[in-house]
């Protein structure tokens, strides 16, 4: 007879860790509780007094201004005079986009913590990795997290369609690929800066990574063609206030804006289709397509089976994934369910290796740790490699089990857990622990290892580095 | 995070522990003969992004240059903010300071147009290309140099791995079945001996775990001493400060993950310099993706490039009596439109540079079969075209620098490159 993993697939691999008394909640109807977390309105982050992209990149803006007018009046002077004023006047940025990013990532762990839809959560964590924005690059430092909170969270039960147009607009999208300022060549503000022999033109950067990661996949078939065409109809996709091209300053601040100056005229053919609508319309016409093409649906459907189910996913299972999306024309919560519906994901406990954010979120959920404030609570974050909303790349963070189970790293889990053990002490019941976290993949052989442990501080190191423990 | 008893462990000592006691997992096959004398030591600096190879090495000789780059080109040398000198052709970028005296003693060879096998504009697949060495991207999970080493003579095999990625996981070009280390640096405490045995114990039924534990005891002794200023620093946003910020931030900004990248430099470079260190090494760096406000004398890119050039300046002082065995090839994906974009920046494109930089390197040259940057000579009248194949470079340093058998380069390591032949003369004959 074969054991029952249900409630700790569900708990595990769909939520973001067992808390204690989660599996019981669980009991027998693992898909019941996924169902259940699937209906009524997206769950926001709890008040926090967090701010909205537009005011933080107000301030952000007025300090960009500060600093142009600062570097324009010490052009004429020594450069001793002007080193030590500019490399403060410069730290201005950071100093105000740091706090708020530390905010950001503090409210959302705290959240992950504590919510009773855990698998909603890792939906959200799922899409702002598919959407990727990385603070290494500092125009976005501030605003990576009301990209999440404004253009993802309010969609991750509705759908695609609507989920891609409200983050290829929002403002921190547009920053990172560049497209603010991205000029159609005969657009009225090129053929006026040409006359003044300055020279316009189009960023490719947005338009290339919608179609190769935001909807269609590398493979699709697309061409570089398509890519320019398409970067020639997001042209206009820009914001207000200080981020417009040339001297442009209209507009609401940090807000998106179309600014039809920037546009390119005409008729534009992306992926085999012609679009022939004005301004704005012309963007929002070819996102709807791309969000309904069939190679969207085997993309979406193959990182979503990778997340849930196993690095490879089994064929059959992308495929149901793919149908569900396009018969409901992308309604979320139904591709959702058909990641569970098959058997796949209850037959293969344990198939994926967690990532350090899975390991630090079923850490602080399973032993229900506070998070201080200060910037001392996310380090471990940075420590254990994956830095929060800090992928490097437009491409997010790798879902396999090559990326992430390096001997370097698993070492840091170890001397992180080992750690973290020492400073609880005995403070925890860890031998109740084990189950109550693990369910039915709690192992003998570590129910062992930790009735043998010498102190209730190396049981819980055990517990935390236990091979069942790294998976999920 | 305080601990009652600091009880620090000799990870080497435990090691030996460990297979003394037969303990499974950490069983390993590492070998601790006594070194040989003056082994080969090969570094691939892998420059995540697509480098513009035009800004790195500029052709301000070329006719069509000035025009397509705008306010990006790098004036000739001389001319304030001017390139750096090569050849009366080429200049290299005003960042290169350390590379360029390194030209000066024959030890750099500079690639100005080469690409992989890849002619599609995906980073990401580029960089699969780039790594595992085959040109349909996703066709294998296992990295080129991983195959090289597979393959590396058993005389020069005498690290207990022979091979090391500076990162905490293993980047795919040194994935595979030879046995490889990461390594990262760590602010975290030790654990006592006992604890780490008993996890030992339990990973001994789990061969992922098992290994991985064992790669990591192997490779965490001798480096604990490092220092852990380089980890935890101000994690503010590193780069790509754009707009009215500009070049001052940029410096400033990213001077302080430069150094924490630096400081790693130097203790990657610090095991490399070991009798029983590893054959090869891999750096990662990032940041080369510059579509916007991407500079050109000064600015962004420059910034960058120069960071990089310090660090191969410790590089080469670290490895002191190494260097001389030393090959480091630095290349990037693909490269960049030969054209400025709108935005100040450019586009994903095709050829790039490259670089071969050390003191087994025949330098002092620049190898070129320049296509020109006219219209009728840009691959789809849009991106350099790249008239050197990548791993043309890759196999022909493989073999003469790390002795692999042209059969196994051509069979296991680069299966689809026949029509990428070796290159004679890349490295100094006096080699051993």
């Amino acid at each position: 007879m074969s054991l029952d993993y249900s409630a700790a697939v569900a708990a595990n691999r769909f939520g973001l860790g067992a808390r204690p008394g989660e599996l019981d909640l669980i009991g027998a109807d693992a898909r019941g509780w996924l169902e259940g977390q699937l209906r009524g309105t997206a769950p926001s982050l709890p008040a926090t007094g967090l701010r909205s992209t537009a005011d933080i990149l107000t301030d952000a803006a007025a300090i960009r201004q500060q600093l142009l007018a600062q570097r324009r009046a010490a052009a004429g002077k020594p450069a001793a005079a002007e080193s030590t004023e500019a490399l403060a006047a410069v730290m201005r940025l950071p100093q105000l986009l740091r706090p708020i990013y530390i905010a950001e990532v503090q409210a959302r762990l705290r959240n992950a913590v504590a919510t009773e839809r855990p698998w909603v959560e890792r939906l959200v964590y799922f899409w702002s990795n598919h959407f990727a924005v990385s603070v290494d690059k500092l125009a976005v430092l501030g605003v990576a997290g009301s990209l999440e909170r404004e253009a993802i969270r309010p969609h991750v039960l509705g759908n695609f369609r609507e989920l891609l147009l409200a983050v290829e607009q929002h403002p921190a999208m547009l920053l990172y690929l560049d497209n603010q300022r991205s000029v159609g060549p005969n657009s009225v503000l090129a053929q006026r800066a040409a006359r003044r022999e300055r020279r316009l033109g189009l960023n490719e950067n947005l338009a290339r990574e919608i179609l190769e990661l935001h909807t269609l996949g590398v493979d699709a078939g697309y061409t570089q063609a398509d890519v320019t065409s398409f970067a020639k109809v997001l042209t206009g996709w820009s914001l207000g206030g200080g981020y417009g091209a040339g001297k442009m300053q209209d507009g609401a601040s940090g807000l998106f804006l179309f600014r039809p100056a920037l546009h390119e005229p005409g008729a534009q053919t992306v992926f085999h289709h012609r679009y022939d609508q004005p301004e704005q319309a012309q963007g929002r016409a070819v996102l709807t397509d791309l969000a309904l093409a069939p190679a969207t649906a085997r993309h979406i459907a193959t990182k979503l089976a990778r997340h849930f189910i196993a690095d490879d996913p089994p064929p059959a299972a992308v495929a149901r994934v793919a149908q569900a999306f396009q018969r409901s024309g992308g309604d979320l919560p139904q591709v959702y369910r058909a990641l569970f519906e098959g058997g796949e994901a209850w037959q293969t406990p344990l198939a994926k290796y967690k990532t350090p954010q899975d390991y630090l979120l079923s850490i602080y959920r399973g032993l229900q740790l506070p998070v201080a404030d200060g910037p001392k609570s996310i380090a471990a974050f940075d420590v254990l490699g994956q830095r929060q909303f800090a992928p490097g790349s437009p491409a997010g963070w790798a879902d396999r089990s090559d990326d992430w189970d390096g001997a370097s790293a698993l070492m840091k889990r170890i001397e992180f857990a080992d750690a973290l053990a020492q400073r609880l002490g005995g403070t925890r019941a860890v031998a109740e622990l084990g189950p109550q976290l693990l369910g039915a993949t709690y192992s003998d052989e570590t129910r062992v290892s930790l009735q043998r442990a010498a102190s209730d501080g190396q049981a819980l190191t055990l517990l935390l580095t236990a091979p069942e423990f790294l998976r999920r | 995070m305080n601990r009652d008893q600091p009880a620090p462990i000799n990870r080497r000592a435990l090691l030996k522990l460990g297979l003394a006691a037969g303990g499974a997992a950490l069983a390993t096959r590492y070998s601790f003969a006594a070194p040989a004398a003056s082994p080969s030591r090969f570094v691939f600096i892998i420059m995540r992004g697509a480098l513009d190879g035009l800004s790195a090495v500029p052709p301000y000789a070329d006719p069509d240059y000035a025009r397509l780059r705008g306010e990006l080109a790098i004036a000739a040398p001389g001319a304030g903010d001017g390139a750096l000198a090569l050849d009366g052709y080429f200049g290299l970028n005003p960042g290169l300071t350390f590379m360029h005296e390194a030209y000066g003693a024959h030890e750099l060879l500079v690639l100005p147009a080469v690409a992989t096998g890849y002619r599609e504009r995906s980073h990401f697949d580029g960089q699969d290309v780039l790594e595992s060495g085959i040109t349909q991207p996703h066709a294998t999970q296992s990295g080129w140099l991983n195959r090289a080493l597979v393959n590396l003579p058993a005389a020069r095999h005498r690290g207990r791995e022979s091979g090391v990625a500076l990162a905490q996981n293993v980047p795919l070009v040194l994935r595979g079945s030879a046995e490889v280390a990461s390594w990262s640096p760590s602010v975290l405490p030790d654990l006592d001996d006992d604890t780490m045995r008993r996890i030992a114990d339990r990973y001994a039924s789990d061969p992922l775990l098992a290994r991985r534990l064992a790669e990591a005891l192997a490779t965490g002794g001798e480096v604990d001493q490092s220092p852990a200023q380089a980890m935890g620093g101000d994690a503010a946003g590193a780069a790509g400060a754009g707009g009215a910020v500009g070049n001052a931030a940029m410096t400033a900004v990213v001077r302080s993950t430069a150094g924490r990248y630096i400081e790693t430099v130097r203790t990657a470079a610090g095991f490399l310099r070991r009798d029983d260190g590893p054959a090869v090494a891999v750096f990662d760096t990032t940041g080369w993706d510059t579509h916007f406000n991407e500079g050109g004398a000064q600015g962004q890119l420059r910034t960058r490039l120069a960071v990089l050039d310090q660090s191969l300046s410790t590089l080469k002082e670290t490895l002191g009596d190494v260097w001389p065995r030393t090959v480091v090839l630095l290349a990037t994906e693909f490269g960049r439109t030969a054209a400025a974009n709108g935005t100040r920046g450019t586009d994903h494109g095709t050829g790039s540079a490259a670089f071969l930089l050390g003191g087994a390197v025949a330098g002092g040259r620049v190898l070129a079969d320049w296509p020109g940057l006219s219209a009728r000579n840009l691959y789809q009248q849009r991106d350099l075209k790249p008239t050197l194949d990548l791993r043309s470079v890759m196999k022909s340093v493989l073999h003469e620098h790390l002795q692999i058998a042209s059969g196994a380069l051509d069979r296991d390591v680069f299966p689809d490159s026949s029509a990428a032949p070796y290159v004679a003369g890349l490295l100094r004959n006096n080699e051993a």
